[in-house]
């Protein structure tokens, strides 16, 4: 049976982990290819890396850090964040990235997922989508949910999928930090419209959270930062939980 | 020394990753001449397989590689090559294992592409020795190998059973990643270093 997946995700800023981590073991908690390691140790199926960089050197530093990860890292990992172009996603590509995520090039040219598509295969491409209500309609926001376009969330994400999406990442802008839980509502009429993978974000606070997303939705993973950089909840622990409760997991 | 078939289909960083982790030496194979050189052969690639077949055949590589006596393991669109035929672009392959790379049915109610980490049930081939059945690896793919009882040595299930692992004498084929797959999987890498010839 395929399991359900756990995956935390890391800001990276200049080839370093941001936001403070506190794992006890590690000895250099802005190493994001130690703080990948430490996760893959602890049972965690992926890694997802945002590059929140914004100088014009990014690219050659993120590369290199794509390079370390991919040597030492036995399990699959995503790379978001400034990827525009089909040449972008190839360096990426060749530096062993498992996908990369698009978010805002995908709203401004929804050709490029097809491009994308096209050019590297489905399995590839992950389009992140950040939604927040606004008047009773969820709406697809850009830069970090300040942003909001015209876009209803629902209707772009089966345009996604229809142009060669592999998997939908969507963060409720609305749960993003409160803690209080998944957006299970919107997550599970998602996972019913649509026929790919969905990964589930904003909101994870607790274990039962995560017990509550993959039991009310059809969701296929669920990705979580600060509650695993502050060892608030160990993936260990967690997996043993959500197998408790009949949710297949990888232990 | 391992041997891996450099013809344009997807990256390998992941791979040669893997293998360098492990302290297994590889090199590249560009030319039927280059085949001599290793004792083990790896075809790995990713991303369409009829464009895949394209790529290879413009190695001239097909025949040598059918004609190989040492081990040879296809990883993902690799491993298809290896069958007969893929309904991805409706292509004619090496045929090395006379079964079919079939899409997965989304009338069955599964999702496509077939991602994540699915568990197998395998027959005590020694590519999985000190694996226990069970174990999980990590899959990303749309098309699947029928499963024929013939060839499998390995079995998944994802609406309807497939092969996650073949062999026909020193042709291997594994359908999931075993560079992506955590420890298993590169326990898988370091028992087909060991086969014998």
């Amino acid at each position: 049976m395929l399991s359900k997946r756990i995956i935390p995700c890391l800001d990276v800023k200049d080839g370093r982990t941001v936001k403070g981590v506190n794992f006890v073991d590690l000895k250099d908690a802005g190493d994001p290819v130690e703080l990948a390691w430490q996760y893959a140790q602890q049972g965690a199926d992926e890694l997802v890396f945002l590059d929140i960089t914004a100088t014009h050197e990014r690219r050659k530093t993120m590369i290199e850090m794509v390079k370390s990860v991919a040597r030492q890292l036995n399990i699959p990992f995503t790379i978001g964040g400034g990827i525009t172009t089909i040449q972008d996603a190839e360096a990426l590509l060749n530096a062993g990235a498992d996908k990369i995520s698009i978010n805002s090039a995908a709203v401004k040219n929804p050709a490029l997922i097809e491009e994308l598509a096209a050019a590297f295969g489905v399995q590839f491409v992950v389009v992140a989508v950040d939604t927040k209500l606004v008047e009773g309609k969820n709406r697809v926001h850009l830069n970090g949910g300040r942003l909001i376009t015209e876009l209803e969330t629902e209707n772009w994400i089966k345009k996604a999928e229809n142009m060669g999406a592999g998997e939908i990442l969507l963060t409720s802008m609305d749960h993003d930090g409160t803690k209080q839980g998944f957006d299970c509502k919107l997550l599970n009429r998602i996972t019913q419209m649509i026929n790919i993978p969905v990964i589930a974000s904003g909101g994870a606070g607790t274990i039962d959270h995560f017990i509550e997303v993959f039991e009310k939705t059809g969701v296929d993973a669920a990705l979580a930062a600060s509650v695993f950089h502050f060892a608030e909840i160990p993936i260990p622990d967690l997996k043993q939980k959500l197998k408790y409760h009949n949710i297949p997991v990888r232990l | 020394m391992i041997g891996i078939v450099n013809y344009g289909a997807g990256n390998i960083f992941s791979l040669t990753s893997a293998l360098e982790r492990q302290g297994l030496k590889y090199g590249m194979v560009n030319t039927e001449a280059d085949l001599d050189k290793y004792t083990h052969i790896i075809i790995p690639g990713v991303g369409h397989a009829a464009a895949a077949m394209k790529k290879l055949e413009q190695t001239g590589l097909v025949a040598p590689i059918k004609a190989l006596k040492k081990p040879v393991l296809g990883i993902c669109v690799g491993m298809q090559l290896l069958t007969d035929h893929s309904e991805e672009g409706d292509a004619k392959l090496t045929g090395i294992f006379p079964l079919n790379t079939r899409l997965f049915d989304k009338k069955l109610g599964i999702k496509i592409p077939h991602m994540g980490w699915n568990n197998i049930e395998h027959k005590n081939n020694p590519l999985f020795d000190g694996v226990a059945n069970g174990t999980q690896f990590y899959f990303v793919h749309s098309y699947f190998i029928e499963y024929n009882p013939i060839f499998d040595i390995a079995t998944a299930n994802y609406g309807e059973p497939f092969s996650a692992a073949i062999q026909r004498d020193n042709f291997y084929g594994v359908q999931f990643h075993p560079e992506k797959s955590g420890n298993a999987g590169e326990q898988i890498l370091k028992n087909f270093s060991n086969l014998k010839q």
